[in-house]
């Protein structure tokens, strides 16, 4: 460092012109590099020499039919349908919960209450077996009929059916009906905090243009709770695909990991199938990531150029992840 | 429009309007009525209840006591063989979509373009055919001299931009009444002038206007009549001139006083400013 950068420089025409310094050094990023790089190799080097990986019988067994069906219905559907059923019944859960009427407030109280309590699993297994309630079936018709019919001295019933309650509540239906039922639950709350976030004077603006509560509520305030939803909705799409590996509690067979892992059982190839079962939860979870950066996006809309055009960084970057 | 006449032929007639929020009284029986075409401004100092009385005429808050008739109707509630009965929710969201209210807040919906936000109201609630209502709701934002800006979102408007974009959006149902609740208070002082403009022309239409403000040149100016309200009641009102330079009131008179005080004081830093302008150059 020269004396003359310490004291004041003397008058001069010259004005100082761009800026040519050296940058901060930083040693540490370049140990960190070091290190991250040596354990990077040793794990390649594991995955690609390590026999118990068996890369070919990975693949083989990624495309065997029965995978690729429960990879596709137990896994795909089930996440899809259970996510329609539980976010529509989780945002009327949410409408209800603030509404003026206490008996539906106390409803969705109920439901939220009930159905956070039990474990996915446990409530799987719960569906399959829900047919012990309705050995004779399920009829739909008039409640009590069978009273009524009694007081009137009439014959006969007044109902449809019965369908077999083992076809409604056991397989891929009973799979999306359960997983759906706790799902909402969870989204309730979630909807809940969107909704709470929308301030007071949209509700106020749209009800002063003469829409009713329930139109103001559709077109001005669930548009803007969305963007409070969508991010932990993505959260839990992503759970939902993974809990889809639960289904066998009903019991459903029809699943990815199920496959897998009756593969892996007749092989006693453990740990490939394992290999094969994070691939496909891997590749699934990043096509729903691009998924929920485009909803971002589509909800964010009016929210500032500036977050807008991050959120359009954002769903590039996962969009060439997820291609990679 | 369906209205039972009254007695008289005002468009909005106020008596003996109480409000009260639990124990607290904030509206302690306000008379007032006012005329098509006429613009009203309530003055008053914060808290007097001017915004709450404003609130009421939209039914954005209910009714204590008394009864308000617009366009010859009761407000919020109706009398069905001698017994009175509140309106059903339907009912009065017809009542409001009549009335057009500009917030100080403006709430536009953040999530639509300044026509989308122009024509929501009369697509969703009045379901009029959406290509007759892009035209008027593109001649509505001329008027307030934002066209150019048609498809901007709110969040790219200045504050002055969105409270015009806000009247024009009220302006869209065709109100026969409008409410402003303090349209600029919100606004920096550079963009009162703007929104008071779109104001003035209104008024100049013969638009009915009921304005809470605190901008006493506009009442002045604009009103027909002022009203200046204090701690729940009508102190004193009038025309302009009567109230704001020959008040009759003590009350009247040191809430004007305060307010002179005030613009004294901001005149005083304005004079200020402008010595140090003077300093500088032309």
């Amino acid at each position: 460092m020269t004396t003359t950068t310490e004291t004041r420089p003397a008058v001069s025409d010259e004005r100082p012109g761009l800026i040519h310094a050296t940058p901060v050094r930083h040693p540490w990023r370049w140990v960190a590099i070091a290190v991250i790089v040596v354990l990077a190799l040793m794990f390649l080097n594991m995955l690609i020499f390590n026999p118990a990986f068996n890369w070919p019988f990975v693949l083989q067994a990624m495309i065997q039919s029965p995978v690729i069906e429960g990879f596709w219905k137990g896994t795909i559907l089930v996440t899809i349908l259970a996510m329609i059923f539980g976010v529509t019944l989780g945002v009327i859960l949410a409408v209800m919960r603030l509404s003026d009427n206490p008996i539906l407030r106390g409803v969705s109280w109920l439901y939220t209450w009930f159905f956070r309590a039990i474990p996915r699993y446990v409530l799987l297994v719960i569906m399959g077996q829900l047919g012990l309630l309705f050995a004779e079936g399920i009829a739909l018709g008039v409640p009590f009929d069978w009273k009524f019919i009694e007081w009137f001295g009439l014959s006969g019933d007044w109902r449809i059916g019965p369908f077999d309650a083992n076809a409604i509540f056991v397989g891929l239906a009973g799979g999306v009906i359960g997983l759906a039922a706790s799902e909402a639950a969870y989204m309730a709350e979630i909807a809940r905090a969107g909704i709470l976030s929308v301030d007071r004077g949209q509700m106020e603006a749209a009800q002063a243009l003469g829409m009713s509560r329930g139109k103001a509520m559709r077109r001005i305030v669930l548009p803007q709770a969305m963007r409070v939803i969508v991010p932990p909705t993505g959260n839990e799409t992503i759970a939902m695909l993974k809990d889809t590996s639960l289904l066998i509690g009903i019991p459903v067979g029809t699943e990815l990991f199920f496959q897998l892992q009756a593969i892996g059982n007749r092989t006693f190839q453990i740990f490939p199938i394992l290999v094969a079962a994070t691939i496909y939860y891997l590749i699934a979870s990043s096509v729903l990531m691009v998924g929920q950066a485009y909803l971002e996006r589509r909800f964010g809309r009016g929210f500032g150029a500036a977050v807008s055009a991050e959120k359009d960084e954002a769903a590039k970057g996962l969009a060439i992840g997820a291609a990679k | 429009m369906t209205a039972t006449a009254t007695e008289s032929d005002n468009l909005v007639r106020a008596v003996n309007v109480t409000k009260a929020f639990g124990s607290h009284e904030v509206l302690k029986g306000i008379d007032l009525d006012v005329d098509a075409k006429q613009v009203v401004c309530l003055l008053g100092p914060s808290g007097s209840g001017k915004t709450t009385f404003l609130r009421l005429i939209n039914q954005m808050e209910t009714l204590t006591g008394g009864r308000i008739w617009v366009g010859g109707e009761l407000v919020g509630i109706e009398e069905r063989k001698g017994k009175l009965h509140v309106r059903k929710d339907k009912d009065i969201a017809r009542q409001r979509s009549r009335i057009g209210m500009v917030f100080q807040r403006f709430n536009l919906f953040p999530h639509m373009t300044a026509i989308e936000n122009v024509m929501e109201a009369p697509v969703k609630v009045k379901r009029l055919p959406k290509d007759q209502i892009k035209k008027e709701a593109l001649e509505l934002l001329d008027m307030v001299g934002l066209g150019e800006r048609a498809n901007f979102y709110p969040s790219q408007l200045s504050g002055g931009q969105q409270q015009r974009v806000a009247i024009a959006r009220a302006l869209a149902m065709k109100p026969e009444l409008l409410l402003f609740d303090e349209p600029t208070s919100a606004l920096d002082p550079e963009l009162v002038g703007e929104v008071l403009g779109v104001m003035r022309n209104l008024a100049n239409e013969g638009t009915t206007m009921i304005v809470v403000t605190h901008e006493m040149g506009f009442a002045r100016e604009v009103a027909d009549r002022v009203v200046f309200m204090d701690q729940g009641v009508v102190v004193e009102e009038g025309a302009p001139n009567e109230v704001l330079l020959n008040p009759k009131e003590e009350r009247t008179k040191s809430f004007l006083r305060r307010v002179k005080q005030q613009a004294e004081a901001e005149a005083a830093h304005d004079e200020e400013l402008i010595q140090t302008l003077e300093v500088i150059g032309d």
